[in-house]
């Protein structure tokens, strides 16, 4: 069944939050309030989540992998080539000497970190993206918007949900 | 005072801070022409140098280590005002920093390019930089993985490399603003290609959210780590003056203190330049101006424990070093950065100077003086007075060449800095809309508090 998308902009956020809540509670057929509802605004609104209902994010597990990785990676490195004075005369030194080799041991585990949390930023925020067709600047400057995408039978009865909250602007598009 | 108004609507700020990539003030152009000229001198310098030799620098043995060191630390030290401002004060949650954290953070970013460059200039053979990396070669050589030097090469990329994608990730929402606000036209690309196509999803904010916090955390222990390293150059060597232990926390405090000293400076030339003083308000600059003085006590408390683990020591040339900088050739400008360093800075505790932008102006740049001039008093006087008879005496001028590079190198900085100013947005525009946004929310929540007490 083709589903289509619509944009709905408000123009503060608690009117944003009623409409959720309505289409929430509406039980619409053909519309999955979780998994069809992306809601864009020009803020971090911290209220988003309380509404949306908490989801998982995942860039945490790839910093502790990047700065593991990176860490080991820099001992490894400097060790290996530290292993190659094997056969020098150390003088009763060591030859993998720890202490010095854990200050770049630690710069290592920063910088794999910082490197692979930014890859898991790009990965879990779906960047770099085509802007989606249903996009409006107005987002930019000070307006919410709701995004859905629902079955041909469903777009009736959100447009009137987003109708009936003095929806400042609808964008409707065919879905592929 | 007035402070950024909580009913400021948020079309106005995207409008002035656009208005700021493309009708700066005229001495926008004024500054750059003369950072230019300033960039050009030395880059005329470092031909003379180059094709010459490293004696047009005038450092011989045993004075190793001339201007060009002296620079480099003052400039990786000035780099750390961008993590206390970005990451320091966004864990704290200090919601002042939001409207000045953004151009903090280029001032580190520009801060640590020009610190690279004194490294190179330093070096002389600049084909040979290539060195200092550690890569497998067929004869099996490394660098010296135990030397400070190599760890500090690694702290500096890795600090240059994190804050150049720290100052990225955080300015994606506001590309996307500007993107859909500018003209079409090579810049409108530019904005296109960098804001990777931010739509301000849900989504999107959450992760933008964790990664921003998660990338401030590892900031604040790198940015130790590297002015401890840099420290380390001198506190692992066995040189009288500097084998002390409070070295690291030495630094980092001169760190810190010429970064907000730098902050003051361009704070104010930003906020006429770019006519943000709705944005960069006097109650702003107060609470940073507070931040300075705290700053500024802690590096005189250091410095003193500094002189006091010299004087109490049982190694008489490091305390005979300590007297040759009080009162040798190199003198004026160890009093000259104690009193830049630690008499200046009072100034700030009388409450008519915190807001008084002259002032505030003049006083910035003597601390930013007293601030290289400690970089310069740590360098130098070591060197003329070692632990050989045959090293004492041996004072060091820099020569005409050496003070180009140092003066150009602030041409450079300013280059970068204004540049990126102009091109990219240097206020936060979506922070300050959620500064106001939290703070309009405040004002409703007491409003009715007090509504329903009556």
């Amino acid at each position: 069944m083709s589903k289509r998308h619509l944009l709905a902009l408000y123009g503060n956020f608690d009117e944003a939050e009623a409409v959720v809540k309505e289409l929430r509670s509406a039980q619409i057929k053909g519309f999955d309030v979780n998994d069809d509802m992306i809601v864009k605004s020009p803020i971090e609104h911290p209220e988003v989540e309380a509404f949306l209902g908490d989801k998982p994010v995942y860039v945490q597990w790839f910093t502790l992998v990047g700065a593991l990785m990176g860490g080991l990676f820099g001992f490894f490195l400097i060790s290996g080539a530290q292993a190659n004075f094997y056969m020098q005369m150390k003088g009763g030194k060591p030859i993998v000497p720890f202490p010095p080799n854990f200050i770049l041991t630690y710069e290592m585990f920063i910088l794999g970190g910082v490197f692979i949390t930014i890859l898991g930023f790009l990965v879990c925020a779906g960047l770099p993206a085509k802007r989606s067709s249903l996009y409006s600047t107005k987002v930019s400057i000070d307006n919410i918007a709701i995004l859905v995408e629902a079955e041909e039978a469903a777009i009736s009865a959100l447009k009137a949900i987003f109708t009936k909250h003095k929806a400042l602007e609808i964008q409707e598009e065919a879905g592929k | 005072m007035k402070d950024i108004r909580e009913d400021i609507a948020w079309a106005k700020i995207n409008q002035d801070v656009m208005k700021s990539l493309e009708n700066p003030r005229k001495l926008y152009w004024v500054i750059l022409f003369f950072a230019l000229m300033a960039f050009g001198f030395g880059v005329g310098c470092e031909i003379y140098q180059y094709q010459t030799g490293m004696g047009v620098e005038n450092v011989n043995n045993p004075q190793v280590w001339g201007l060009y060191i002296a620079t480099f630390i003052f400039w990786i030290g000035m780099s750390h005002s961008g993590t206390l401002l970005s990451a320091i004060l966004h864990l704290m949650h200090a919601d002042w920093r939001k409207p000045i954290y953004r151009f903090a953070e280029a001032m580190t970013t520009f801060s640590l390019m020009t610190a690279g460059l004194f490294v190179m200039v330093h070096i002389g053979r600049l084909w040979q930089f290539y060195y200092s990396l550690p890569y497998p070669n067929e004869r099996g050589i490394w660098p010296n993985f135990q030397s400070p030097l190599l760890w500090d090469a690694m702290a500096i990329f890795t600090y240059l490399s994190s804050s150049v994608l720290f100052l990225f990730v955080g300015m994606i929402p506001d590309l996307a603003i500007v993107r859909d606000t500018m003209h079409p036209g090579w810049r409108k690309k530019l904005y296109t290609l960098l804001a990777l196509g931010w739509e301000g999803t849900d989504r999107q904010w959450r992760n933008f959210r964790v990664t921003y916090l998660t990338i401030a955390c590892f900031l604040i222990p790198l940015a130790v780590s590297v002015h401890s390293i840099v420290a380390s150059d001198f506190g692992m060597s066995q040189q009288p003056g500097w084998h002390v232990t409070s070295f690291p926390p030495y630094f980092v405090a001169g760190a810190l203190y010429s970064g907000c000293a730098a902050i003051i400076t361009l704070f104010i030339i930003l906020r006429y330049v770019f006519k943000f003083e709705e944005y960069m308000t006097k109650p702003i600059l107060k609470k940073i101006v507070r931040l300075t003085f705290a700053i500024a006590m802690v590096w005189t408390y250091l410095n003193a424990v500094e002189f006091a683990s010299v004087w109490y020591s049982h190694d008489q040339v490091s305390k005979d070093v300590l007297i040759q900088k009080a009162t040798g050739t190199y003198a004026p400008f160890w009093w000259g950065m104690i009193f830049c360093g630690s008499v200046v800075p009072l100034v700030f505790a009388f409450k008519r100077f915190q807001t008084n932008i002259p002032v505030l102006f003049a006083v910035s740049l003597l601390l930013n003086l007293g601030m290289w001039l400690e970089r310069w008093m740590i360098v130098a006087p070591t060197f003329a007075h070692g632990y050989y008879p045959w090293t004492w005496d041996n004072d060091q001028w820099p020569s005409m060449v050496a003070w180009g590079l140092v003066f150009a190198s602030f041409g450079w900085f300013t280059l970068l800095f204004m540049i990126f100013c102009k091109v990219f947005p240097s206020v936060s525009m979506y922070e300050v809309k959620e500064m106001v946004y939290h703070r309009s929310l405040h004002l409703k929540k007491n409003e009715t508090a007090e509504q329903g007490a009556h």
